[in-house]
């Protein structure tokens, strides 16, 4: 392979730093309407009284909207495809606020400062509730988050609202109580996990207009553009064909733009009054008014036989969705389906769990949604149960873990919302990855711990799987065009968002039309332009989306190839194409890509050469880590020094080696942030106080200190080029390794996230006080 | 009230009210390359250089700046075109919201201490947070731009 899998600088970083014009807001119109949104005060209240007459009054307002200028259409930000495994849940406005930050009206002015004042004029009687803002009362609680009556699921998800319950789930294979019963080691430990803020750099934005067809055309930066324009068409009742969402560049995502956020509201103003419209979200409203990851409780029961072997695994989950229901299902789901067949070879296995409502910002998707929270509990409890064993953890997983050419009855049983698809792991290179993370560690020498007069350096460990694209489901398609001059056009609906998807799937169809990468000009995603994709989430993309490119450049390869036997007088059979010359093999004769594209667009027998290939997966394969943390902590203060991560990945096939390793890199320290970094703090109200980048510490760079990222060699049959997804992956193994290290220097074993010095402190202090 | 900047070694005349931050009359004035992040200075996204010294424009009003020297990564060009490469080479590259920025904040440092070591480099650029790369392959690109005597 000469582009694949080869050093490929991504096409557009130079143009991104020299600063072009590239991003949702520098395409907003000059002379706009600016949407801004009051945001509820209080956790739960109903709305009982709008003054707005001041505000109406001042110039430069256009509108003031509240609930009573939107028909009741109850549906889900979530992003996902048609019908959503959401609930229908959510008004464009509504008579209740369920939030502090729940969106109570909107103003539309002429700039940020009128929209400012007209807020300030706007007097709001509510009816305060008592809010419910513990998710574990959440359940049966008196207090009903959605007592409203037109909301609904769109097919059976446990949705009971009247119970608080947004989604609600339950599966077992065996009998878990009598696999446990006859275990020689039994261990059971909850585990709590925070709601992580995505921070992604470049805020929610979106800005719309009416164009010169008198359609709706909208810049957002979203991860999602088909769904974008699907779910305005159904929320607001416009015809399909008359929305145009464009997906510019967009400033990070990690699952938190695949939701709508502002465009709603901006879509409604200017399909109203005509005039351009646009919305930034403040980082305020990123933090307090967006979504954030879902915080679980996870009861972990796991069970051995007196060799070490793995029979048992019971996990309980309760997952707080929030005031809103985006992704409940699905992000639970995955707790268990991308989490527990690590470990295949258990007799039984139960996962089962409610997602209850609660009156804070709500939760949705976000990077690893599920799998980390679910690799936390159980790459933890692995360890508290091989140290009640006293078996090395490493033996222990080597023994119990997933191997190559095997399978786990949990794909078949859980997928996404739905029932699952059975899958044979063609590719799964753990062991290796075990092996070679514990020698670029030094696992050998430093577990579990050197112990010095002040510090203590430790190491832990986790692995991971996740999936590669939603199987039956996830659909991307790819078209590709030949031009005069011999170079394509490569359009994909598949959503970059600044992970390096238009250089990959640029390089899959280079290599395949055996060209180079600048000769294939992409374009991604604009829903008038480019063909269907369900966007840029569930890992989708290199190995769905780039399915497609590949197999829609094999087609227009086999068009040309069609046209040059024509040209060339022989048979198609006849015919060698090496990316620049076809030659007759019989008689010699040849002719360019060059020659061959101006002659059909000019000269002779003109057609456009075009292919347009979809590409819907059968399956999931799961890419593979292992994740090792060395940690150097103070004996005095428990201050944790994240020293080095080393992550050995099996992604299969590296489409481009330095792009995948950023990935892995990125997600790796998003990981450590959900780890040990980012607290969520709220106040005794309900209200979140971590909602600016003062007091919610993402990692900075002097926090990190080495990462060491490769990559085993691993070739999945259904992937493009061999390739399987590693969007995802990195992210899911830091929480339970740095556990695991800490449990390692100190005996102490932390369950809450983040880790932090104080817990450990408390801990310390708890045991010695027992002692 | 009217200001007067140079930007980009342009002379430039707007017309702002007193208490607009630099980050708004740039966007405004088409200045795209300069991006909100935070509202606060805590991420860098909407560094600029002020008399070549890298400051958050989102906090520095723009009625403060009367006469100052303004430089935007346009302004830089030719030093963007060797850092990029080596974000490139190191696939320091992803959403790349922060790059114009940052491009300026090491821009910034190669004036002031062309010989920087990687510490001095982290500690340089701290206020300027990436949530993509995790860091690593950006430090790595940076320093072989700061040996990079071309």
């Amino acid at each position: 392979m000469k582009v694949v899998n080869n050093l490929t600088h991504s096409i557009d970083g130079m143009g991104i730093m020299k600063g072009r014009k590239a991003f949702t807001d520098d395409f907003a119109e000059k002379d706009t309407l600016i949407v801004k949104v009051m945001r509820s005060p209080y956790a739960y209240a109903k709305i009982l009284k709008i003054n707005d007459s001041e505000a109406r009054k001042l110039e430069g307002i256009e509108m003031v909207l509240t609930h009573k200028d939107f028909k009741r259409i109850p549906f889900t930000r979530a992003g996902q495809g048609y019908p959503e495994p959401s609930p229908h849940d959510k008004f464009v406005l509504d008579e209740y606020v369920r939030y502090i930050g729940d969106e109570v009206l909107a103003v539309v002015g002429r700039s940020d400062e009128i929209c400012d004042k007209a807020l300030s004029l706007i007097k709001v009687e509510y009816e305060v509730l008592e809010p419910v803002l513990d998710f574990e009362t959440a359940k049966d609680n008196p207090i009903v988050i959605h007592p409203e009556n037109e909301i609904h699921e769109m097919f059976d998800i446990g949705f009971e609202p009247k119970r608080n319950i947004a989604a609600s789930y339950a599966m077992e294979i065996g009998d878990v109580k009598k696999t446990l019963s006859e275990c020689e080691y039994v261990i059971k430990e909850t585990f709590y996990t925070q709601a992580q803020a995505h921070v992604m750099l470049e805020p929610h934005t979106v800005n719309a207009r009416m164009d010169y067809q008198n359609r709706l055309c909208i810049y957002s930066a979203t991860q999602t553009p088909f769904h974008v324009r699907r779910i305005i068409s159904q929320g607001l009742e416009i015809p399909l064909s008359k929305i145009r969402v464009i997906k510019p560049r967009v400033g990070g995502g990690f699952g938190g733009k695949q939701a709508i956020h502002g465009e709603m509201l901006v879509a409604y103003v200017t399909y109203k009054t005509n005039k351009p419209a646009k919305m930034i979200y403040s980082r305020k409203e990123v933090f307090e008014s967006s979504y954030s990851r879902h915080p679980m409780r996870i009861e972990m029961t796991l069970g051995a036989d007196k060799d070490g072997k793995l029979k048992a695994i019971n996990c309980e989950g309760l997952s707080d969705t929030g005031a809103y229901g985006e992704h409940a299902l699905t992000v639970f789901m995955v707790t268990g389906s991308k989490v527990l067949p690590l470990y295949n070879k258990v007799d039984s296995v139960r996962f089962a769990g409610d997602i209850v409502y609660t009156n804070h910002t709500p939760a949705g998707a976000f990077r690893g949604y599920g799998a980390i929270q679910g690799n936390f509990a159980l790459e933890s409890a692995v360890d508290i149960l091989c140290k009640k064993m006293k078996m090395d953890p490493i033996l222990f997983r080597q023994i119990n873990m997933m191997k190559e050419k095997e399978t786990s009855p949990i794909f078949a049983i859980m997928g996404e919302g739905t029932a699952g698809t059975a899958m044979i792991m063609e590719t799964c290179k753990l062991e290796e990855c075990i092996e070679k993370g514990m020698e670029l560690i030094g696992w050998k020498d430093k577990y579990p711990r050197i112990e010095s007069k002040d510090k203590i350096r430790s190491v832990g460990m986790a692995i991971a799987m996740q999936g590669s694209g939603i199987p039956y489901i996830d659909m991307g398609s790819a078209t590709i065009k030949l031009n005069d001059d011999g170079f394509y056009n490569l359009m994909v609906g598949a959503t970059e968002i600044g992970q390096g998807s238009d250089t990959v799937l640029t390089q899959i169809a280079a290599e395949e039309l055996m060209t180079t990468v600048d000769k294939v000009v992409i374009y991604s995603s604009d829903t008038d332009l480019t063909p269907f994709d369900v966007g840029a989430y569930a890992s989708s993309t290199t190995y769905i989306s780039g399915n497609a490119v590949w197999k829609a450049a094999k087609e227009l390869k086999e068009k040309m190839i069609v046209e040059a036997a024509r040209i060339l007088k022989t048979n198609i059979e006849n015919i060698d194409f090496d990316g620049k010359t076809f030659t007759n093999r019989v008689s010699g004769e040849k002719i360019t890509l060059v020659d061959l594209s101006n002659q059909i667009t000019y000269s002779h027998e003109q057609k456009q050469l075009q292919v347009t290939s979809s590409y819907v997966g059968h399956k999931s394969p799961p890419p593979f880590m292992a994740g090792f943390v060395e940690i150097e902590i103070d004996k005095a203060t428990y201050e944790i020094d994240i020293l080095h991560y080393v992550s050995v990945v099996d992604c299969g096939t590296t489409i481009n080696p330095m792009l995948a390793k950023g990935q892995v890199d990125g997600a790796i320290v998003q990981g450590l942030g959900m780890a040990h970094f980012e607290e969520v703090i709220y106040g005794a109200n309900g209200k979140l106080i971590s909602s600016d980048l003062l007091n919610y510490k993402i990692p900075t760079r002097l926090d990190i200190k080495k990462l060491t990222t490769v990559f085993v060699d691993s070739y999945e049959e259904t992937g493009p080029f061999g390739a399987k997804s590693v969007g995802e992956i990195g992210i899911d193994t830091p929480p339970a390794a740095l556990a695991n290290a800490v449990a390692n220097a100190l005996g102490v074993r932390i369950t809450t996230l983040p880790i932090t010095s104080e817990k450990i402190f408390k801990e310390m202090r708890r045991i010695n006080d027992e002692k | 009230m009217k200001i007067n900047l140079r930007i980009n070694g342009q002379s430039r005349q707007f017309l702002i009210e007193p208490n607009e931050y630099l980050l708004d009359v740039l966007r405004k004035n088409d200045y795209l390359s300069v991006r909100r992040g935070c509202d606060n200075t805590s991420c860098g996204v909407c560094t600029v250089l002020i008399d070549n010294k890298p400051v958050p424009s989102c906090s520095v009003l723009a009625a403060r700046c009367e006469n100052k020297e303004i430089t935007t990564v346009e302004g830089i060009e030719k030093e963007v075109e060797k850092l990029a490469k080596y974000f490139g080479e190191l696939g320091a590259d992803q959403c790349g919201y922060c790059n114009p920025s940052m491009a300026l904040t090491v821009y910034s440092l190669k004036l002031e201490n062309k010989n920087a070591n990687i510490e001095e480099v982290k500690e340089y650029l701290v206020g300027n947070l990436c949530r993509c790369t995790g860091y690593v392959a950006q430090h790595e690109a940076i320093m072989k731009y700061l040996g990079d005597e071309s």
